[in-house]
């Protein structure tokens, strides 16, 4: 049990996919315009990797290694349709529009990939779950972060709730492209400087 | 002229890389050096010239009249792949020495999201007058545009790579982040051209 327990923990915190393996950026900085858009996207890659990830892991003796990657990426774009027409049928549509086509390019995400070629293919599937499952709500968690903060400076709210009710002090600028890329920015500058503090050696 | 814009507006004004963020993976991964990222984005450029048409056609031809629409996102992924093994095999036997140079590209091209990015947007304009088209158009316009912003990065990150007067913290990917924030910044200007 402990052994899964840090499976979840090194997903969340120690090698968190968005702010130490900087990796699945199109999404990350696509729909994080508002926190509400930033957890319907983190819940759905996250249930499109747990669901993926058990059944490569379940098949992992049956796929031949040289057409691997066409294999899964059949598997995935399965898992990813299947979501794509539940959130058409019960997601709200305002909600489904926001996210349009980044819900179909969770098939070309990097960080599946990333987890099912060195965890997945080679674990059984109930550490495969766990492995997943930590690295899924590691990826929502930062999404999450990312779209508190834009959200707030850009809109005067979190989670909807309306804050700072004077507009003239909104930055717009927050909700749009370029803010995407500055939040990050900011974000990995002060990991880099708290990892300085704590004394561990940076790359 | 409505396709001429449409190849303006994917290019510059709505590029796919600065303002709809597909296609970071190489934005920030072979931008290093600027010979690499021009290798990158002129593979890129190709493979959605070709899969885009294709997959269009393939939509248009098989998938509507079967009424499985549903279907589209593993249709295209596989369409893509299969297009991007046939281009290396091709460049292997035939153009070895463009192969020596993009070789290691292809690969990472089939998981790349402009290229099924922008088949998926290309199925908006199946019920326009001109499908194939305005597709032609949206996808060179989106590959141009992926290849400039590429060169664009990697030349600001080859002057400052390693410069001494760079602040530690800003060093790399920090540094990286806020010149495609200004980047974007500056593409926002190309709104008034229309």
């Amino acid at each position: 049990m402990k052994k899964y327990a840090l499976l979840i923990k090194r997903g969340l915190l120690d090698e968190n996919p968005v702010f130490v393996q900087l990796i699945a950026l199109c999404p990350l900085l696509a729909v994080t315009t508002s926190a509400v858009n930033a957890v319907m996207m983190g819940l759905s890659t996250a249930a499109v990797m747990l669901c993926a990830c058990v059944a490569i892991s379940l098949l992992r003796r049956l796929i031949p290694a040289d057409v691997r990657i066409a294999a899964y990426v059949i598997i995935v774009s399965g898992f990813v349709t299947v979501l794509q027409l539940l959130l058409q049928a019960y997601a709200p549509p305002e909600l489904f529009e926001a996210l349009g086509i980044y819900i179909p390019l969770i098939v070309v995400n990097c960080i599946l990939f990333a987890r099912i070629e060195s965890f997945a293919s080679k674990n059984d599937a109930v550490a495969s779950f766990f492995d997943a499952l930590g690295m899924g709500l590691g990826f929502t968690l930062g999404l999450v972060v990312i779209g508190v903060i834009r959200e707030f400076f850009g809109s005067g709210s979190v989670f909807g709730v309306e804050i700072i009710k004077d507009t003239s002090s909104h930055l717009l600028i927050m909700v749009m492209a370029p803010g995407a890329f500055f939040t990050l920015g900011v974000i990995i500058m002060l990991r880099k400087y708290f990892m300085l503090r704590k004394g561990v050696p940076h790359r | 002229m409505n396709i001429i814009l449409m190849f303006v507006s994917a290019a510059l004004i709505n590029n796919y890389v600065l303002t709809q963020f597909l296609g970071m993976c190489p934005f920030f991964g072979v931008t290093k050096k600027v010979d690499a990222a021009a290798g990158m984005g002129i593979s890129v450029l190709f493979v959605t010239t070709l899969s885009s048409v294709l997959t269009l056609v393939f939509y248009v031809y098989v998938l509507r009249p079967l009424g499985l629409e549903y279907l589209q996102t593993p249709a295209f992924i596989l369409i893509i792949a299969s297009i991007v093994q046939f281009v290396e095999l091709y460049m292997k036997k035939s153009l070895g020495s463009l192969y020596s140079t993009l070789g290691i590209y292809l690969p990472m091209i089939t998981v790349n999201c402009v290229i099924l990015g922008v088949a998926l947007i290309n199925t908006r304009y199946v019920s326009d007058e001109h499908p194939f088209l305005e597709a032609l158009a949206n996808s060179v316009g989106a590959g141009a545009g992926f290849l400039l912003a590429l060169v664009l990065l990697a030349a600001i990150r080859e002057k400052y790579e390693n410069h001494p007067d760079v602040p530690w913290i800003f060093q790399g990917f920090p540094l990286a982040l806020f010149s495609a924030g200004l980047m974007s910044i500056a593409f926002m200007g190309f709104q008034g051209l229309i």
